[in-house]
């Protein structure tokens, strides 16, 4: 176990190095001198020239990718170009409504996605599960940011129960949370149906009906219990997708997170911000499913055995 | 075939006749501004109502179907494309190859795919070829993770050990024999990823990296409209219910031709 998890953490420095070897290519593509693009134009003569030192913009590419990555380690992911405060700063202080918002979307996605995940199964190849199908395979299908619109010209515009738009307490995460988490419902619905027709079909269910045990008995203890084990992955999988979804959602709903700060940057072009924001949604990304996947390794032994095995 | 699945083609067809026919049969200019019909609700005259700019809606999705639909096809065959290539030759010549392709490969799907792809697009000049170039260098991946294990069960085959030992070369086992036996797995890939094709380019014409004004998109019609949804519903309403049947259609189809031809592909 240890070992699996010492293994996995080495494999992230790999990881990690060609995340940021993609970042630094785009920024060196970005139009312009990337030690402008860091600081901005209007930034004091001295600041950029030490950035260029930094960088090493005028020595050769591995040099530059080295300086690039000093700077990343000290926090430096460059400064807006239009309120020159520190990129790194503003994404630790809008991060947490980012996690704020996606654990709102995780919290409503995993029950009800369970859920109908599991009535589907259980009335497998019926009308009821037709229905669950269809409804799933829409949730996939629709656009967030159309979707979150219609929420929000229904929940908050005609039956006014939420405020539109905003950052704040319980009543503003509603509306976006639910938007966020309609994808996942999908997703996790239909990963849910055939996890649990799988583990319906296996011998060790056969044998408990045989022995007489309660149905409830074999939905909750047996059924249950093992259809979860894949579940875990797809729920931090999905992750990825909230982190995509925030930029869209949170645009729409006017929620002050990273999605939001993308989606300014984009529109006045303003590149650290922009790259500052994928940087670190990617690591948190890979982050967490690293530990989705340690935690996957903890909860099934069947993974532990074939890992000693090799 | 399913009843679903026929009927997702049959809608699938109209909405690409409805699109290439645009010019014929959208009944307005989708560009041209008319200020004397500002902000019209959907009537005889206008089926879908009219935008702040007087511009006829129906017009405009019927033509941003084009751009939508055609950037999300070409985006999806040059996925295929590199990915097609990529996964034939990391799994043909293995080795060192093969370990930088799917480190590669691997690479691009820890990324959030459409946070990349707002990297590769931001590069760029806004506009549709940056569109399919930003999904193309992020959809090929996971064309070439499955193509890779397909040509590593294949590898093996008689016929490739026959097309080896009559003294064919690598190009032609590759492209002759391999090739031709990726397609079809290939093809169901893209069915099922089309759909995710149709909302990424909607997205990122939604944030506003996409085709640029006054030409409409239909993430763009939304991303315009939205500050219109309070008063003006059906402005946001109509483009919006176009991406999501088009997506829809493009998701059930691809679920049949999974289903159909039996293949374990994660979507």
């Amino acid at each position: 176990m240890k070992i699996y998890v010492f293994k996995r953490l080495l494999l992230l420095i790999p990881l990690l190095l060609g995340i940021t070897l993609l970042t630094f290519s785009l920024t060196n593509a970005l139009p312009g001198d990337p030690a402008l693009s860091l600081v901005g134009e209007r930034a004091q003569p001295e600041v950029i020239e030490k950035i260029r030192k930094e960088l090493g913009s005028d020595k050769n590419i591995i040099v530059q990718y080295a300086g690039y990555l000093r700077l990343l380690l000290k926090g430096e992911l460059g400064r807006s170009y239009y309120t020159n405060r520190k990129v790194f700063d503003d994404i630790v202080i809008k991060f947490p409504n980012t996690i704020k918002l996606a654990l709102g979307a995780i919290l409503i996605a995993v029950p009800i996605g369970l859920l109908l995940g599991f009535i589907s199964a259980y009335k497998r190849n019926t009308y009821i599960d037709r229905l669950i199908s269809s409804l799933s395979i829409t949730g996939l299908s629709l656009p967030v940011f159309w979707s979150g619109l219609l929420i929000m010209l229904l929940l908050s515009l005609k039956l006014k129960l939420f405020p539109p738009s905003g950052t704040g307490d319980l009543r503003f995460l509603v509306m976006p949370a639910l938007t966020l988490s309609l994808p996942a419902i999908a997703t996790l619905a239909r990963v849910t149906r055939t996890s649990v027709i799988e583990i319906f079909d296996m011998p060790f269910i056969n044998t408990a009906r045989a022995k007489g045990l309660p149905v409830m008995k074999i939905n909750f203890v047996h059924v249950f219990k093992n259809a979860l084990i894949p579940l875990v992955t797809v729920i931090g999988l999905d992750f990825g997708s909230y982190l995509n979804g925030a930029v869209l959602t949170e645009t729409i709903f006017g929620w002050d997170g990273i999605g939001r700060f993308t989606m300014e940057g984009i529109i006045k072009r303003d590149y650290p911000v922009i790259m500052g924001c994928i940087m670190v949604g990617t690591v948190v990304f890979v982050l967490i499913n690293l530990v989705m996947d340690i935690v996957y390794h903890y909860i099934d032994p069947r993974v532990r055995l074939h890992d000693s095995d090799r | 075939m399913t009843l679903t699945g026929k009927l997702s083609a049959v809608l699938i067809a109209t909405i690409f006749s409805l699109s290439i026919l645009s010019p014929l049969i959208s009944p307005y200019d989708p560009e041209k501004i008319n200020l004397d019909s500002i902000k019209e609700p959907p009537s005889f005259k206008h089926p879908f109502g009219t935008d702040n700019k007087g511009r006829d809606i129906l017009s405009r999705v019927l033509y941003g179907g084009r751009i939508s639909i055609s950037v999300a096809i070409i985006a999806a065959s040059l996925s295929m494309g590199i990915g097609l290539i990529m996964g034939l030759c990391a799994g043909y010549f293995g080795r060192k190859f093969d370990t930088i392709i799917m480190a590669f490969v691997d690479l691009i799907l820890a990324f959030p795919s459409l946070l990349l792809a707002i990297g590769v697009s931001i590069i760029l000049p806004p506009g549709i070829y940056t569109v399919m170039i930003a999904i193309a260098s992020v959809g090929w991946a996971s064309f070439a993770r499955l193509i890779r294990g397909y040509v590593l069960t294949l590898k093996e085959a008689p016929f490739i050990e026959a097309a080896k030992a009559i003294g064919c070369g690598d190009s032609r086992i590759l492209f002759a024999h391999l090739m031709p036996q990726c397609f079809p797995i290939s093809l169901v890939m893209m069915g099922i990823k089309l759909g995710g094709y149709i909302l990424t380019e909607a997205s990122l014409s939604f944030l506003g990296l996409g085709a640029q004004p006054p030409t409409p998109s239909w993430g763009s019609m939304v991303s315009m409209n939205r500050a219109y949804i309070a008063s003006e519903p059906w402005m946001v309403l109509f483009p919006g219910l176009a991406i999501a049947v088009t997506s829809l259609c493009f998701n059930l189809l691809g679920d049949t031709m999974r289903d159909k031809f039996g293949l374990k592909i994660r979507t």
